[in-house]
């Protein structure tokens, strides 16, 4: 256990390889604990079911960004093709549908790979500045060979004694309380109004 | 932390993918040093000799504004020389890359993990070349934005009807997209090496770059669906940016150039030369790196076989062509082939189709597919012969056009040339660069295709504990 004094904002676990790691998810989820969270340095197969977690919605985002693009990509050249600023060129209808696919085509895909990363960002609440876990020193395991699972001090279940309990019989090998430095709790600047 | 790094240092069969059981740690370790050790004096070398190329590059290309296309060796009516060439080689080359990180992913093959990052940052290098050449090709390069839907002083926009146009949408969003797929594969990666930094500095650019990445299962969740799309994204994209640079020729009149085989020629062979690339880099950098147990003989026995299965397509391309030039009876079709096979540039033709059809046979041999100097060879004839190929349709085709009065001997300049060499100069510094800071090999996507990531492994292999969900 941390020896820090700040506010508690969670509870880390570490397992010692992946299947252990399942087992206490899947303990957590019938638990009916919702603020918690596994750390893995490659995504564990069967995790989401363990977890409780729903299929992603990224699919959607994905759909609709690549129909944007491919129906904007339509409006734009039929805008600039016939509407515009029409030419004739080789004797060929201003909107000439089957040579505006490539276009269409290409900003199809454009557009839903931007869907694609960029919602998963979204989702993610990617690029962050800082998280609770981050307080552990231990935590830098978890992009190499570390196995944890944290449950955060927003759960309603959340209690630091029970949940070393719980975790002790699954079998963690290591538990520590996530803990802010003392220094770095501050009350958030309150702007002054003139 | 002992007993998590004994049940992970489990035995692994031979024969696996990744050789030498690994245990998750020594992954993160062997591939990581790579950029956290001193830089070898070979790599300042290298790195001195391909940036120098890649400058004389930079000049020449600064001349060539100043002065114009004339200082190449382009005359009515060849006016696509080796710029076009260059151009659809290394498109060619990056396809490749993307073949590697999407397609055999979509098709669940796993050993595609050892070279998929590299294979990815070549794709990403060699566009950056390619994009280049068009881009200097355009003559008047202060009025390159015309190539964009831009609103200009004329108040006119691009002819969307135009191949040309095509390219220029299927190259940017190439670029654009091999580019997010790598940096999505980077991401956990980055966060690995932003954990082990030891200097401020590191810690804070890899930091910044791994945006905050803490492996979060919840995170990976959507990682691992957007990494899924993407390749599901990138498959159609590559297919469709090969056979736009084909339409480049294809939707032309001239005899040669108007076939309608063209775009599965041309993907087939992008992916040819593109594989005996990566095979050419990856010999290398596993020799140099220390990295035998990760590209193993397996991996490039597997890139062997996929160089001769498009080797035989692309010869049956070539002699489809010649079957269709003479079937379709008509004489100026006729006239094209017979003389890129005996006229002026026979020489190159036979190159190319000895480099391209006839050397990569000796890779029926099992014996010869895991035979490294021959593969090493292999791979670089087969680039010099896909180089010719482009060269043959580019040049003999223009070469010899509609009025015997206009023909004549395509000769490269200096400037052809050095632009050439100093295209591979840009390369190779791009990739001595990303050798240098980022993991070659992609460590996250290693580690789950290692047995003991399976949560399974350990039902049968057991460590004291009860594991199943």
């Amino acid at each position: 256990m941390s020896n820090k004094n700040g506010k508690v904002v969670g509870i880390l676990a570490e397992f010692e390889n992946p299947a252990a790691l399942i087992k206490a998810a899947s303990a957590l989820r019938d638990n009916g604990f919702k603020d918690f969270d596994c750390y893995t340095p490659f995504p564990v197969h069967g995790m989401d079911r363990a977890m409780g977690l729903k299929r992603s919605k990224l699919g959607f985002v994905v759909g609709i960004m690549g129909l944007l693009g491919g129906s904007g990509g339509l409006l734009m050249q039929w805008w600039m093709s016939a509407v515009d600023y029409p030419l004739i060129i080789s004797g060929k209808p201003f909107f000439s549908l089957p040579a505006f696919i490539p276009v269409v085509f290409e900003l199809t895909v454009l557009l839903a790979s931007f869907g694609a990363v960029f919602g998963m960002w979204h989702f993610n609440r990617l690029p962050r500045l800082h998280h609770p876990v981050f307080y552990s020193e231990r935590f830098s395991k978890a992009t190499d060979d570390g196995f944890f699972v944290a449950i955060e001090a927003s759960d309603p279940q959340f209690d630091a004694q029970k949940n070393e309990e719980l975790f002790k019989s699954l079998g963690a090998v290591h538990i520590e309380l996530l803990q802010e430095d003392e220094q770095e709790v501050k009350e958030e600047p309150v702007l002054q109004t003139a | 932390m002992k007993a998590s790094a004994e049940t992970t240092a489990l035995q692994v069969d031979d024969g696996q993918l990744i050789q030498g059981n690994p245990t998750f740690h020594t992954v993160s370790e062997s591939i990581s040093r790579i950029v956290e050790v001193k830089t070898t004096k070979a790599w300042y070398v290298l790195f001195g000799f391909f940036s120098s190329l890649a400058l004389m590059f930079v000049v020449m290309i600064g001349y060539l504004f100043w002065e114009g296309t004339g200082i190449w060796g382009l005359q009515i009516p060849v006016a696509w020389g080796w710029a076009i060439v260059n151009f659809v080689f290394w498109v060619g080359i990056g396809h490749a890359g993307t073949l590697i990180s999407a397609i055999l992913f979509l098709l669940r093959q796993p050993w595609r993990t050892s070279i998929n990052r590299f294979a990815e940052a070549m794709t990403i290098f060699a566009v950056i070349c390619a994009g280049t050449f068009p881009g200097i090709h355009v003559g008047r390069v202060w009025v390159a934005y015309y190539m964009f839907p831009l609103p200009n002083q004329m108040s006119m926009w691009p002819n969307f009807r135009s191949p040309l146009l095509w390219d220029v949408f299927a190259v940017g969003t190439y670029f654009t997209v091999s580019l997010l797929f790598w940096y999505t594969g980077l991401i956990p990666d980055l966060a690995t090496l932003r954990d082990r930094a030891k200097s401020k500095i590191r810690k804070a650019v890899y930091g910044a770059f791994a945006l905050g990445w803490r492996g979060s299962h919840r995170n990976w969740q959507h990682y691992e669906l957007a990494y899924l799309l993407l390749a599901g994204l990138a498959t159609p994209l590559v297919l469709s940016v090969h056979s736009v640079v084909s339409f480049d020729f294809a939707v032309s009149n001239l005899p040669g150039w108007h076939t309608t085989i063209f775009p599965p020629y041309f993907v087939a062979g992008a992916i040819f030369s593109g594989f005996a690339m990566v095979m050419t880099l990856a010999l290398i950098a596993r020799k140099v790196y220390n990295v035998e147990n990760f590209i193993t003989m397996r991996h490039l026995e597997n890139m062997n076989k996929i160089i001769l299965v498009t080797s035989l397509m692309v010869g049956y391309a070539y002699s489809i062509e010649l079957f269709i030039a003479w079937y379709s009876g008509n004489p100026f079709e006729r006239f094209a082939f017979w003389n890129r096979a005996t006229g002026p540039y026979a020489w190159a033709y036979w190159t190319m189709v000895f480099c391209n059809v006839v050397v990569p046979q000796v890779f029926w041999s099992r014996r010869m597919r895991r035979n490294i100097p021959v593969m090493f060879v292999v791979s670089i004839l087969v680039n010099i012969g896909m180089w010719f190929e482009r060269f043959v349709i580019v040049v003999s085709t223009l070469a010899n056009d509609f009025l015997p009065s206009s023909w004549h001997y395509f000769k490269p300049t200096i400037f052809d040339v050095g632009m050439l060499i100093g295209s591979f100069g840009l390369f190779f510094t791009l990739f001595l660069l990303f050798l240098r800071f980022l993991p070659m090999i992609a460590m996250a996507e290693v580690k789950a295709v290692l047995p003991q990531a399976d949560p399974h492994y350990y039902e049968h292999h057991g460590n004291g504990k009860e594991a199943s969900v």
